[in-house]
């Protein structure tokens, strides 16, 4: 059965739509905001500037995070940069078009194109928030911002603080939180997993949440819960994700009624250092800027495990170049990493079990010395050093495609709803803009946005319009059933006491996954993952082994928790990706594909967002939210 | 280059915070050197959940050193022996074969022991909100290219910026001094436009907040510069206590 879903999409012209709106919001006064309390989860680049901006309006927010801080979270790591369409002119359109129509192509088609044109308007006052929070942006010589190409974009729109704007935006962000702290508006609660949302009458008012230091449930009440989670890239175990990155809070909310959008939307970057020994935890990403000045290449010669500088150029194959001559290896993500797979599956592979290229910076060392390749690339040389042991100034790097962001999320409305109502999902948590592929440098705009922007007035509005009926007694017992819910999870995951540690199990998940739901898919490999996965599943409830302590600090039972929900997700990523019968972005479907290999999207049937619904102990079903431009019409894909 | 090694480790076990603590020795043969020291500890947690044994608790998450959520101590050094590194990037080719290692929680009054080796730094985060912020609030911000900053200058603040609030300064300091923390957090926003409006009032503030959480004073020894993982030097110190208030 499928239904259509209302993206509240504001009324006329979609350009200045956003501002508008704006104009038209309710006003509440500081006292009428006191009264009401919200809830973020997540702290985080969407979730700390959320909670900091609602506690400057006068709100009553608390925060909730698992780390100690949320400086840790996982927005610290983001290298790249953050795109905005800002000139030294004011009310820039035609950059602003130009950012908005890079987002929609470079998703392929697949986000809603409203929502995409907010995001470029709003992006140049994103920039001048965080310079005036002290963010130490590149500079040029005149003391303006810097900026940068990123991502194959045709124009210089990134802004940049040395290979670390993720981590000067956060700690912009968390500064800005902290004031809050201090000044008692905001209460923080660190070291805390979010586990069952509250629902009452329909509407979310407020979480459950484990205390990780002395186990205890705690019931927070709220009008408005914001979830500003992150993505999901780590159900398949190694990803470029922080360890602790988890669907758990998204996942509870789906399953208590918000629907899931596009799971099957998850982006593998192509530059990652490969995985090695059984043991290794993660994979770390190696900046994409690399590919400016590193040829990507492979032997000829199947089984050449010469030393890379002793493979003569003639026995050395520059595939990226040799397919895509005009793009060379700057050819976008997905493509890349398809190419790089395809590869090293017909057994060309180098490295651990055959499963990486070279990345090789040789001829540009020659062609313009090795200071200025230092200059450019010495953090992450040094980076590679340090990790494998070899240095790439003299020898070529060994790289292969990692997970990386997850596009896919809780379905949202245009102004961040989900369809929870009082249910509000920010940053990689959502799905709304990327579509089937992000575009470079958009991540952290997007957070910001939504964070700084977007949410604050959405709550505003929300909150004006609405009126709360609930008693406090049907309220008492849906915190009550939510906490027997959470504890329920909890017994029947210490009680099993088997043989194996969460880990292995989650290896597992990760290895099938990416195996049959990573760069490239098809129906019998889909389908056999899931029948793969149910197995897995199930072995994991009879046969996982996690300490028995609840009221100390339990870091299997968190992990335990998480991987039983990413059981979850996975089988819902496979069942969007074995239903959506076309090849785009970054869901590459072997069975939709031209003769010369690359992706064949189809408007006809698939110029949507598919949103799933949870049933318990059925089939989930899918509903659609159809998709239309008018301003950026639908073209394809080429980089031939 | 040998493949595989053997690890002794000393480890500090501590059940809770009141508990008293002691450190336990466990071996490892067999391991790979590609591994991180993290990497290694899960796996020996690994073997010790099968034995029905409580595992190794110890704070990680990005495991690339950006996060600044891991460190203890390897033989009495934050973050072990390899200069700018965070304990979550040093692998096992950095020892010998059959090495033995004691590892240790950061000791100091204002990072108490949660478990094991985690410990509670939230007095940073206290820190910062006494007075690390800038006074803007958002709606107010005026247009960025107004606001010239040198490359030079830019370059700087952003140098003192990279603090990730691991603690090892704190750790390496025999007075457990948070003073290169805050001095970085002075530096960076002090340096920069944006920053001079709540200039003073910040470094009172900050400074206030540290000796009220119960860091030391700074010790002149230097130990945090060689202790931290950004390179952050020193000199930041003088800087701060050049700053009148």
């Amino acid at each position: 059965m499928r239904h259509l879903l209302d993206p509240c999409l504001p009324t006329g012209t979609f350009e200045g739509a956003w501002e508008r709106q704006q104009k038209t919001l309710p006003s509440l006064t500081c006292q009428m905001r006191q009264e009401w309390k919200i809830i973020v989860v997540g702290g985080g680049l969407a979730g700390s500037s959320v909670a900091a901006t609602l506690a400057e309006q006068g709100f009553q927010v608390r925060l909730i995070t698992f780390h100690d801080s949320p400086r840790r979270a996982h927005s610290v790591a983001a290298q790249g940069g953050i795109n905005a369409a800002k000139s030294m002119k004011r009310d820039d359109r035609e950059g602003i078009n130009q950012l908005f129509k890079d987002t929609v192509r470079g998703g392929d088609f697949r986000a809603r194109e409203a929502s995409c044109l907010r995001l470029a308007e709003i992006s140049s006052s994103i920039i001048d928030q965080c310079v005036a929070q002290g963010v130490p942006f590149a500079r040029e010589y005149d003391g303006t911002l810097a900026t940068r190409r990123f991502g194959g974009a045709l124009i210089s729109r990134t802004f940049y603080a040395r290979g670390q704007t993720g981590q000067q935006l956060l700690y912009g962000a968390y500064q800005a939180l902290m004031r809050q702290v201090a000044n008692k508006t905001v209460e923080l609660l660190p070291r805390r997993d979010v586990l069952e949302l509250v629902k009452v009458q329909g509407l979310i008012r407020g979480v459950v949440s484990r205390n990780l230091l002395n186990g205890k449930l705690e019931v927070y009440r709220a009008h408005a819960v914001l979830l500003a989670t992150g993505g999901y890239s780590n159900v398949y175990f190694l990803s470029t994700n922080s360890i602790k990155s988890n669907a758990s809070a998204i996942w509870r909310a789906h399953r208590q009624g918000a629907f899931f959008a596009n799971p099957s939307f998850t982006q593998i970057h192509p530059t990652c250092i490969p995985a090695g020994d059984v043991y290794q935890s993660k994979l770390t990403l190696m900046s994409e800027s690399l590919r400016n000045d590193g040829r990507i290449w492979l032997p000829r010669q199947l089984g050449d495990e010469r030393n890379p500088s002793q493979i003569p150029e003639s026995q050395r194959d520059y595939f990226l170049e040799r397919l895509y001559p005009r793009y060379g290896n700057l050819v976008p993500r997905d493509v890349a990493s398809r190419r790089i797979k395809a590869f090293c599956d017909a057994g060309l592979g180098v490295g651990n079990e055959g499963r990486s290229v070279y990345l090789d910076l040789r001829d540009a060392i020659r062609m313009k010395g090795i200071e200025e390749i230092k200059a450019k690339y010495g953090n992450l040389t040094e980076m590679y050093q340090r990790i494998v042991g070899e240095d790439p100034l003299s020898m070529p790097m060994r790289i292969y495609p990692a997970p990386h962001y997850s596009m896919g999320g809780l379905w949202v409305d245009y102004n961040l709803m989900s369809t929870l109502p009082g249910l509000f999902v920010l940053g990689e948590a959502n799905c709304t803009v990327h579509g089937a592929n992000r575009l470079g440098a958009n991540a952290l705009l997007q957070c910001l946005t939504d964070g700084y922007c977007i949410a604050p007035s959405s709550i505003n509005a929300w909150l004006a319009a609405k009126t709360f009926s609930a008693s406090q007694l049907e309220i008492d017992e849906a915190c009550n059933d939510a906490v027997l819910c959470a504890r329920r999870r909890i017994d029947d995951l210490i009680k099993v006491q088997g043989k194996t540690p969460v880990d292995v199990f989650h290896r597992k998940l990760g290895e099938i996954m990416i195996d049959k739901c990573g760069i490239s898919r098809n129906q019998s490999g889909l389908e056999e993952g899931l029948r793969q996965i149910k197995a897995l599943q199930y072995e994991f409830h009879q046969d996982v082994r996690i300490s028995p302590e609840v009221s100390c600090p339990n870091p299997e039972l968190e992990k335990g928790l998480r991987v039983a929900d990413f059981f979850e997700l996975a089988q819902l990523m496979l069942t969007d990706a074995l239903s959506r019968e076309e090849s785009c972005g970054a869901h590459f479907r072997e069975e939709y594909q031209t003769i010369e290999g690359e992706a064949m999207r189809d408007d006809e049937r698939f110029s949507h967002i598919a949103a799933w619904e949870y049933v318990s102990n059925s089939k989930s079903i899918k509903h659609l939210e159809k998709l239309s431009f008018k301003d950026c019409k639908p073209n394809k894909r080429s980089y031939k | 280059m040998i493949e595989r090694i053997s690890l002794n480790l000393h480890i500090w076990r501590q059940e809770s915070p009141s508990s008293q603590g002691t450190f336990e020795k466990y071996s490892m043969s067999d391991v790979s050197t590609k591994l991180s020291l993290l990497e290694a500890l899960d796996k020996l947690n690994d073997d010790l959940i099968i034995n029905g044994c409580r595992p190794i608790n110890f704070d990680h998450d990005c495991r690339e050193g950006i996060c600044g959520s891991c460190g203890f101590l390897v033989n009495g050094q934050p973050h072990g022996p390899k200069d700018g590194t965070t304990i979550c990037q040093l692998y096992l080719r950095q020892f010998r074969d059959n090495t033995t290692l004691k590892l240790e929680p950061w000791r100091a009054k204002a990072f108490p022991i949660v478990q094991d080796l985690v410990v509670d730094r939230s007095s940073f985060d206290r820190v910062i909100g006494s007075g690390g912020f800038c006074s803007n609030y958002y709606e107010k911000a005026p247009e960025a290219n107004e606001i010239k900053v040198s490359q030079e200058r830019s370059f700087s603040a952003f140098e003192t910026a990279t603090c990730i609030g691991c603690g090892a300064c704190v750790a390496s300091c025999r007075n457990a001094s948070a003073s290169l923390f805050v001095a970085a957090k002075l530096a960076h926003l002090g340096q920069l436009p944006q920053g001079q409006y709540l200039r003073l009032t910040r470094v009172k503030q900050m400074k206030e907040q540290m000796i009220l959480e119960g860091f030391g004073s700074c010790s002149n020894n230097l130990d945090c510069e060689a202790a931290c993982p950004k390179e952050i030097s020193a000199n930041w110190i003088s800087w701060m206590n050049r700053e009148k208030y």
